[in-house]
């Protein structure tokens, strides 16, 4: 009876107040999605960092012949030099750190070099003589590479002492900043949402005054008289929420997984499965949502 | 059932009280008229004794509670035990008699079979039997009011409250009404009645209280409306 009651009182309020009904679900729906966004790019984030920091290394290019640093002005290394670079990466304070070390001679990095750029213009001038030696040192842990770079750097012999991840870095910034535009646009809908849910809530309870006043008068205990109204919000809320994950999905499907996925194949992306990870939150705010504003709406204006 | 111990209620800091040291009670079964001129303090003693107000000095005892120190959440519990009519009925007009009755019995959360089975008995008793598919724009003054009082006395409550329930009736029609609320009293529940009905009052030779100003002036067994001079 109860059951059956309390939600015959919800179908009531939520078709009276239908056109309040559907603007709270569309705010939550576009707040959440931005919400999900945000998610869906720091995830973005970490897959690419995990994928690629296992790849990264962190390159010692030694001085070639003509180089303008200083640390090379004897002009090209000398075996006494990498012997002592080479020594000084077996050291002690550096070992640890390092996982494995890669030598690659100037021949070496040249092959490589012709190799993928041999039928541009700009490379026919290129000599194996303006190529650098370099050490590649593929560290146990990436985030250790200041450790490295402080005892490589300066050195006479090393031109330069270069750190892969600081090539991600800028994307990294720019997929950060989108986080961020994200989140506070996330955060303006938000404001929308709980303001506009209250006003729901407040509208509602206004138009059933009669009712709930007959409720006080005999008897009705304050959570039977409050949950029809909380539950309206509540339930306007998930459908936003649903709403949100499905426009996420259908995002991360078509346009991450079935197009970029298509194009530009050598990142890891964000697939549905992160979609549907991040769903229990979007839910979760969506039922917060609701419930702040009805705590806050219903403790003034359906008072015992 | 009633009893008010040395109770002021002030609405605003520095205003005239609504009640002033008022010290009643008022026994088990008992029918009593609440009488006065507007504004003599009659509607904040029903408050009072629905718990709508808080006194803003004395105690209040109702169906052996003390109110003043009775915590909110069991103000509906206390309320359950109360019924109340008015003068403007307060029914919902989109619900039909037996759904505006069986209203009160569904938000305290009464099972189905219940209210299926007391809704008619109580229709019955108020003389509404085969209206129960009206819809209260569809009856009389009289017949509204009648909707009003089974909806306060189907859940049996040991009080029942009556703010002037005849104010907007016709003689004949209030006597009906009247009538209706003495068999009530005469099933053991005490009846409180504000009035300004001076007929009324006057033929059912009942216990009547007098307030003025919002002082007791008056506390007279087997009384009429105006003031023995």
């Amino acid at each position: 009876m109860r059951l059956q009651f309390i939600l015959s009182e919800i179908g009531i309020g939520l078709r009276r107040n239908l056109s309040m009904s559907i603007s709270v679900v569309l705010v939550t729906f576009v707040s959440l999605t931005f919400v999900g966004a945000a998610a869906l790019l720091q995830l973005q984030i970490n897959a690419m960092k995990g994928d690629w920091y296992d790849k990264v290394e962190v390159s010692v290019f030694l001085c070639p012949r003509d180089s303008p640093e200083p640390t090379c002005a004897a002009g090209e290394v000398t075996e006494e030099q990498k012997a002592a670079i080479q020594e000084a990466l077996d050291s002690p304070d550096i070992d640890p750190y390092v996982e494995k070390i890669y030598f690659e001679s100037k021949e070496e990095a040249f092959a490589a070099f012709e190799k993928q750029f041999s039928d541009q213009w700009w490379a026919a001038e290129t000599t194996v003589d303006d190529m650098n030696t370099s050490y590649r040192i593929k560290l146990a842990d990436p985030e250790k590479y200041q450790v490295v770079a402080d005892v490589l750097t300066g050195r006479q012999g090393v031109e330069e002492v270069q750190d892969q991840r600081a090539l991600f870095d800028k994307l990294f910034l720019v997929l950060n900043r989108a986080t961020l535009l994200s989140a506070g646009l996330a955060a303006v809908m938000l404001l929308a949402a709980v303001l506009l849910i209250t006003t729901t809530i407040r509208l509602s309870a206004m138009s059933r005054r009669r009712e709930t006043g007959i409720m006080r008068l005999v008897g009705a205990s304050n959570l039977f008289i409050q949950l029809p109204f909380m539950l309206e919000g509540a339930i306007a809320a998930t459908i936003g929420a649903a709403l949100a994950v499905a426009g996420l999905w259908v995002g991360v499907k078509y346009l991450v997984t079935d197009w970029l996925g298509a194009s530009v194949e050598w990142i890891p992306y964000v697939s549905t499965a992160d979609v549907w990870f991040v769903t229990p939150f979007l839910v979760a705010i969506a039922i917060g949502l609701a419930a702040i504003s009805s705590v806050v709406t219903l403790s003034r204006y359906t008072r015992v | 059932m009633i009893r008010f111990e040395n109770v002021t209620k002030v609405y605003a800091r520095g205003a005239r009280p609504a009640l002033d040291a008022v010290d009643l009670e008022v026994e088990r079964g008992e029918f009593v008229f609440l009488v006065g001129a507007s504004g003599s303090g009659k509607s904040t003693f029903l408050r009072l004794v629905l718990r709508e107000e808080r006194p803003s000095a004395g105690k209040v005892f109702v169906a052996g509670k003390d109110l003043t120190t009775l915590s909110s959440w069991k103000v509906p519990h206390l309320r359950r035990q109360i019924g109340a009519v008015f003068q403007d009925f307060r029914l919902l007009p989109n619900k039909t008699v037996f759904e505006n009755v069986a209203f009160a019995l569904q938000v305290i959360g009464k099972p189905r079979h219940h209210i299926l089975t007391t809704v008619p008995d109580t229709l019955e008793m108020v003389g509404l039997a085969g209206k129960e598919k009206r819809r209260p724009h569809e009856l009389s003054g009289g017949e509204q009011q009648r909707v009003a009082i089974a909806r306060a006395f189907v859940n049996r409550p040991s009080i029942l409250l009556a703010d002037e329930p005849t104010g907007n009736l016709d003689p004949t029609t209030s006597l009906g009404i009247m009538r209706l609320l003495d068999r009530i009293n005469r099933t053991g529940t005490t009846v409180v009645m504000a009035t300004h009905d001076d007929e009324i009052v006057d033929q059912m030779r009942k216990r009547v209280i007098e307030l003025s100003s919002g002082e007791l002036v008056r506390d007279q067994s087997r009384g009429v409306y105006g003031s023995a001079r």
